[in-house]
């Protein structure tokens, strides 16, 4: 199991004992709460990601060798969203950043979210995580 | 209190076979997304089978009894949608994919025929469909996009009038409903400032067709464009009604085949309305079931559906005014179909995927109307849209979802 996998796992033990879709989605909620926002200097076009209705920032890049994410959005779902994937990536060493596959989603009942034409990106997140580790 | 109009929802809704499924686990669908879409009813479903099922020929070329039949069948389509819309002659009815079609083909039309210093003139509630062709016109031709700017209310400002017409003025294309807000436009003052200066009107009928009748002779456009698929009928089909004397003088849209007379490689003639404007093999089983729904809505009366559902918006407005932080973007002297707001706090994704899974499904973002979303600082809107079949339990519904997603996000 691959440190990205293992924190997915620790995500998805988390949300196990919700088994209403409206306290996963206040969980998700919670998450994005307690996520430190991303300062306003660094909600540019150029950190926006592209395919949500609602606006995402994702700031991500190699730092001495390890992966840093941080995210932002204006939707609080999005947001929660977003701070899972941020807890996956963020200190990754970068390879395995690269290779990291996102699974937790679907586990958590959030299946629907991942699909790629669903307006709130979390597979657009997802992807430019990716090219950010690339 | 019931409706005291003639219009049995309950009988009718049960002629929508997907109404009556569940989404989820097992949440009753309530679908506020009719300005997106509208639903099919039976009548259709089954002419489209028994078309492919029993029918299926090409239309206009073959010596066989299936194509003779279809071709006549097209053809009482074609009747279908003239008397839907009013029109003098079934030929100024042309088949299209739908509106964002019918307009392109206009707006082409009229690329050749514009020139520098002339103006276009569209109105600030647009959807883009009846914006960017017109702009691709204006970059071909030279010509400039003028608009008829809006109040804050969502109304035109028809005061403005003046200050947007001018005796360059060649087309006015203007919506009759706003698909984002909900607007009915008053289209007399534009329609006359517009014959005032001797300018085409084209009137995008997409959100209007299926809320109330239409009677384009006595609207006094000289093109009116829907789409099939937002007036119960299949996708992909749409109708564009022309004056005769202004599809005579508009070139073709597209080149191919039935669009013809005669064909040779130094010359091609053109076939008269409507072939001429519906080149290749056109998208028949959809004119069928087009021409089936609106069959369908004339047998229920577009008067009983327009009665209907002024008093369903009414309750509608009136029950979303109650709501604590709700914030209605638009508030039009008249309304039809769509009502968009903003709920305090609340990102209107967030808002419509709880609305979604607990059934209620619900348009969010800017609804193709950019413009819109801009002229009121929003970045999109949350947006209910209903057709005949919806009902007040429907807005209740509604209602108490709102509820529950300012609970969780409150
Ligand atoms: C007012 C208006 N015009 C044009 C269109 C485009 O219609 P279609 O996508 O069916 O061509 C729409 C569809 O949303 C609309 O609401």
């Amino acid at each position: 199991m691959t440190e990205a996998d293992r924190r997915q796992q620790a995500i998805v033990d988390e949300f196990a004992f919700l088994d209403d879709w409206m306290l996963r989605f206040q969980q998700v909620i919670e998450h994005g709460e307690a996520m430190a926002p991303l300062p306003e200097a660094l909600k540019t076009d150029d950190r926006l990601v592209r395919g949500c209705q609602s606006r995402v920032w994702l700031d991500a890049g190699a730092e001495a060798g390890a992966f840093r994410a941080r995210a932002d959005s204006d939707s609080q779902l999005v947001r929660g969203l977003a701070s899972l994937l941020v807890r996956v990536y963020d200190g990754l060493p970068v390879e395995e950043a690269r290779a990291a596959e996102v699974w937790f989603p679907r586990e958590i009942g959030l299946a629907e979210h991942l699909s790629p034409n669903r307006a709130n990106g979390l597979d657009a997140m997802q992807r430019a995580l990716r090219a950010a580790a690339g | 209190m019931p409706d005291a109009v003639a219009l049995d929802v309950e009988r009718l809704r049960a002629d929508f076979p997907i109404l009556q499924r569940t989404v989820y686990d097992g949440k009753p669908l309530v679908y506020l997304d009719n300005a997106a879409t509208t639903q099919k009813p039976r009548a259709v479903l089954d002419r489209l089978a028994a078309y492919y099922a029993d029918e299926n020929a090409n239309v206009h070329r073959g010596v066989h009894f299936l194509s003779a039949e279809g071709t006549e069948t097209y053809e009482t389509a074609r009747r279908s949608v003239q008397r839907f819309l009013g029109a003098e002659h079934a030929h100024e009815v042309v088949f299209t994919r739908g509106t964002t079609e019918a307009i392109n083909l206009v707006a082409h039309g009229f690329a050749g025929r514009l020139g520098p210093g002339d103006e276009v003139v569209v109105s600030a509630l647009e959807h883009h469909a009846n914006i960017v062709p017109w702009q691709m016109a204006c970059e071909r031709s030279g010509a400039t996009l003028r608009v008829i700017p809006s109040l804050d209310t969502g109304d035109l400002d028809l005061h403005r009038l003046d200050d947007v017409f001018s005796t360059r003025t060649k087309v006015v294309a203007v919506t009759h409903t706003s698909n984002a807000l909900g607007t009915v436009n008053d289209l007399g003052p534009i329609i006359e400032a517009a014959r005032a200066v001797d300018a085409a009107v084209l009137i995008d009928g997409a959100q209007a067709a299926p809320h109330a009748p239409v009677d384009v002779q006595a609207l006094g456009a000289d093109f009116f464009v829907f789409s099939g698929h937002k007036t119960f009928g299949p996708t992909g089909i749409g109708a564009l009604w022309g004056r005769e004397g202004w599809l005579e003088a508009l070139p073709p849209y597209q080149g191919g085949g039935d669009m013809i007379d005669r064909v040779t490689f130094e010359e091609t003639t053109y076939a008269g309305l409507p072939a001429k404007f519906e080149a290749g093999t056109p998208h028949v089983a959809g004119g069928i079931g087009l021409g089936t729904a609106l069959d369908y809505l004339l047998e229920v009366g577009m008067e009983n559906v327009a009665a209907y559902e002024d008093g369903l918006i009414a309750y509608a407005e009136e029950r979303l005014a109650e709501v604590d932080g709700l914030r209605f973007v638009g508030t039009p002297a008249k309304r039809a179909g769509a009502i968009s707001f903003l709920l305090d706090g609340i990102h209107p994704y967030d808002a419509g995927t709880v609305l979604d899974r607990l059934g209620v499904a619900v348009r969010t973002g800017q609804h193709c109307a950019q413009p819109v979303m801009d002229r009121f600082g929003v970045d999109g809107t949350i947006r209910a849209s209903f057709a005949f079949y919806n009902t007040r339990a429907d807005v209740d519904a509604l209602v108490e979802g709102i509820g529950k997603v300012q609970a969780l996000f409150g």
